[in-house]
């Protein structure tokens, strides 16, 4: 290899070894932490792996919590095709419980039989336009979308705090800030009787090969990868740059929003707060852990859902704050993004000459 | 503290990269007082040979050495402790320093105090020695290419370098430029100095080189005094056979008007005005040329065409259709071809396969799939057509479009234009960087087109080129039209002439298609 060059494309073996390492150094600096916080690090690790690995109930609720990851991970993975940083899953997710909310408890389709396809299209719709607003002022007005969709959330939880605490507040709450429970008929189908595992797994996996689906086999993804590798040869070849950020940030809202509306809808029961645990902002980790691949999504989605899991169960029994799930998650991305890095630029960049920088210069 | 004078030699180099060899046991020497041009098409290995010198790369065999002792370069740093220095072709300026900035940050003592006046008047007094007009507190920014290349020759002689190294210096500069670079080179080699010049242009050989060594595949084909090689044998020994000679174009039989430009003004990126008042018409089977330095226009001019770009005023018409504020889409779907400027950065997507992007246009054809779908197999089965036809040398067609070399990509683009049966192919620079070889096929793939009876568009720096193929050529300066000549009715140097802004008259040239338009409106 040529010194100083950068690495591009480094060997399979490296591709999957340098994961599984940073994974390691993540778990190690992980464990100091805990050792700090006076607990064996062993012990808690094990509690790690056991609580959702170690029981069929453990299996389940795992499903449970990777079902929203999925979706919220394709979320942020589509737009980053086309290099759009979708750091806005947690908002949209949160307007498509209120979508599904609405059609629950305020519309005559909530004891309808069709109550649940209506409450799912709702909260897709509801996430969708949220997402449209960021969408609309990249697309018209180059305002970064990074930072709109970022702050979006806080006006989402916002506007779920101003609904729970006043007009949808359940009168018979006493109280509480929550809204009246969803009825029977707008509640998702389990699949798995005397299990919380829904329909939503099904949904997320089938928007997996949808997503996949679209990207390879479709004109429409063309358009997104061309996009994505370069935007000048995009326009270049008479590729609409606006229309597609807004139907790509549209479709990304819309799948955040059914992981609301499925939360909702199946374990909540209700709007209220903590819907979600911070699914949108792991969903970001989800896509990057699986390198924008959305196969890779289902599994990184089934680790970090485990890791919520599991954090559950260490609050538990060892006393932990839940922030423990958070700095793990942190930990992972941080050394796995690093490792990433470290080995494709392979060397530090004081010894890198300072000469161009291009793919290597062998001309066939 | 004077360095002794430098004398290189290089013995049985051979450097191996993935999948080639790029030098291949290549001997190469270069003597104090000369300018030693090292000539070869593109891929021959010149690069590679003097990153090697320059410590950029390490050898795979062979050795170097420097006044005869026995010298390893690790880095360029350690090749410049042993006076040799190399200007790339992409410059490494930093653009919002001034050019004393640029020149102190590349010395290698640093001090926390930076002494600007006394550095500000060698560098004055420096360039000046050498003839090399630049503006030491100027920013970077601000500076001509031709500028931005003095500065980085500069650097060099602040940092006493005996050997300079220039990798294709001229491939960016106007003809006066060229003419001025030549007049420095000549200076510093008369000092004792060692000037290399990487090139591909057999005239400038003849014209500022005493030495030329010819590489081809990777090795040596031999060196000698340039006075004593014709460029015909250099070429022979270039490109290895004998080069066809160019056919001039038969003589035009246009059709009807199938691009038709009127009174067009436009604003450059910074808002300055770029186009003034420009009208241009281009029929069926003729090539229409034009020449310019860079810079006067003719960008704008052909962004506005191909609808990456909005007039400020003025009128487009493809064939019938007013396309005036039409969308690339628009264009393409029009029936216009567009070989694009910058290949690299507008004419691919670099990460995706060959096959996609010969499909970047055509992706929207039926036959690649029903509906939204997209018909993979179709999609490769065509790109293998286009493979084979335009004979594009690649690993297959997923291979990204990147490893591609520079002729490969082009032929890749032409075959992606012209599969479209256009009715009309702007070609903006189409050979700008290729070899010999690779810059015939696009000229005569163009003639072809021409008498298939696609009207084309032709805007090129290079005025051999516009000269050879164009039918008309358009002379432009400022943003305006200095006038239109038939091919034949005028010398190079006369277009070379309005291209500095000698206007000819509008009556001359063809008088019924195409109006130049002078003075201010």
């Amino acid at each position: 290899m040529i010194r100083g060059q950068p690495q591009t494309e480094p060997s399979p073996w490296m591709a999957a070894a340098v994961p599984a390492v940073s994974i390691l150094g993540a778990l190690l600096v992980g464990a100091a932490m805990l050792a700090l916080a006076g607990v064996n690090p062993l012990v808690a690790y094990a509690d790690l792996v056991t609580d959702p690995f170690g029981s069929v109930f453990g299996w389940t609720e795992t499903i449970v919590k990777t079902s929203p990851l999925i979706l919220t991970g394709l979320a942020v993975l589509l737009p980053a095709r086309m290099k759009l940083w979708n750091i806005g899953a947690e908002g949209q997710l949160q307007l498509g419980a209120i979508g599904a909310s609405w059609v629950a408890l305020w519309t005559p389709l909530g004891h309808s039989p069709v109550a649940v396809p209506a409450l799912l299209l709702a909260g897709m719709a509801a996430g969708a336009l949220w997402c449209l607003i960021p969408a609309v002022l990249r697309a018209w007005l180059s305002v970064n979308e990074t930072i709109t969709t970022l702050l979006l959330n806080y006006v989402a939880l916002l506007l779920v705090d101003y609904l729970i605490y006043g007009p949808w507040k359940d009168p018979a709450s006493l109280g509480f800030p929550l809204s009246a429970p969803f009825p029977a008929a707008a509640r998702l189908p389990l699949l798995v009787s005397g299990t919380r595992v829904h329909l939503g797994f099904l949904l997320a996996l089938a928007a997996v090969a949808a997503t996949m689906f679209v990207l390879t086999r479709t004109r429409w993804g063309f358009e997104i990868r061309v996009i994505g590798d370069n935007p000048h040869a995009a326009r270049y070849a008479g590729i609409s740059l606006g229309r597609n950020i807004l139907l790509v940030m549209a479709v990304a809202g819309a799948m955040a929003g059914l992981a609301g509306a499925c939360e909702a809808s199946a374990i909540a029961g209700r709007l209220e707060r903590g819907l979600s645990p911070g699914y949108g902002y792991t969903g970001i980790i989800v896509a990057w852990l699986a390198r924008l691949s959305p196969l890779a999504t289902v599994l990184v989605a089934l680790l970090l859902g485990a890791l919520f899991l599991g954090g559950d169960a260490l609050q538990i029994s060892l006393g932990l704050p839940s922030a423990v799930v958070f700095m793990l998650q942190g930990l992972i991305f941080f050394f796995v993004l690093g490792g990433e890095r470290v080995v494709l630029s392979r060397f530090p960049a004081w010894r890198r000459p300072p000469v161009e920088r291009g793919p290597a210069p062998a001309k066939s | 503290m004077d360095p002794p004078r430098v004398t290189v030699e290089m013995r049985g180099i051979t450097k191996r990269f993935p999948g080639v060899v790029a030098n291949d046991g290549v001997d190469f020497e270069v003597a104090a007082g000369e300018i030693h041009a090292l000539l070869g098409e593109n891929g021959a290995g010149k690069s590679t040979l003097m990153k090697i010198l320059y410590g950029f790369y390490q050898p795979d065999a062979g050795e170097i050495r420097i006044h005869g002792t026995p010298r390893r370069f690790r880095s360029p740093r350690d090749a410049l402790r042993r006076g040799i220095g190399m200007v790339f072709q992409q410059f490494m300026l930093v653009p919002s320093l001034s050019v004393t900035e640029n020149v102190l940050l590349s010395l290698p003592v640093r001090t926390w105090r930076v002494d600007d006046g006394r550095t500000a008047s060698e560098i004055a007094a420096q360039a000046a020695r050498y003839g090399m007009a630049v503006d030491p507190s100027a920013r970077v920014w601000q500076l001509s290419v031709g500028e931005q290349q003095r500065v980085e020759i500069l650097k060099l002689l602040a940092r006493g370098a005996e050997v300079l190294i220039l990798d294709e210096p001229t491939s960016v500069l106007t003809p006066q430029e060229t003419r001025d670079l030549f007049a420095t080179l000549r200076h510093l080699a008369a000092e004792g100095r060692a000037v290399v010049m990487i090139t591909h242009k057999l005239a400038e050989v003849a014209s500022v080189a005493t030495r030329v060594t010819v590489l081809r595949g990777g090795r040596r084909v031999g060196t000698g005094a340039a006075a004593s090689l014709t460029p015909q044998q250099l070429a022979r020994m270039m490109v290895g056979r004998d080069t066809f000679d160019h056919f001039r174009p038969d003589e035009a039989t246009p059709g009807s008007e199938v691009l038709a430009v009127e009174d067009l003004w436009a604003t450059s990126d910074r808002g300055l005005p770029a186009l003034r008042g420009v009208s241009l018409s281009v029929r069926a089977g003729e090539i229409v040329g034009v020449a310019g330095v860079a810079g006067n226009g003719q960008r704008e001019l052909g962004e506005i065409v191909a609808g990456l770009r909005r007039p400020t005023r003025g009128c487009v018409r493809i064939g019938s259709r007013n396309c005036t504020r039409a969308s690339p889409l628009d264009v393409i779907r029009s029936g216009v071809g567009h070989i694009p400027e910058d290949r690299t950065g507008v004419g691919i997507a670099p990460h995706l396969g060959v096959a996609d992007n010969l499909m970047l246009k055509s992706y929207r054809d039926s036959r690649f799939g029903r509906g939204p779908l997209l018909d993979r197999r179709a999609v490769v089965e065509r790109a293998r057509e286009l493979i084979a036809e335009f004979d594009i040398q690649t690993p297959g067609p997923d291979a990204p479009a990147r490893t591609l070399s520079g002729g490969n990509l082009q032929r890749l683009i032409l075959a992606r234009e012209i599969s479209a049966r256009p009715r009309l192919i702007l070609a903006f620079h189409p050979t700008r960087g290729l070899d010999i070889g690779a810059t015939e096929v696009i000229h005569r793939s163009l003639l072809v087109q021409r008498r298939a009876g696609a009207a084309i568009l032709l805007i090129s720096e290079d005025l051999d080129e516009v000269h050879l193929l164009s039918d008309r050529v358009a002379v432009m300066c400022a943003g305006e039209l200095m006038g239109v000549v038939r091919a034949g009715e005028a010398t190079v140097e006369e277009i070379g002439l309005m291209m500095g802004g000698a206007r000819r008259g509008a009556s001359e040239g063809a008088p019924t298609s195409v109006r130049s338009r002078a003075g201010p409106a």
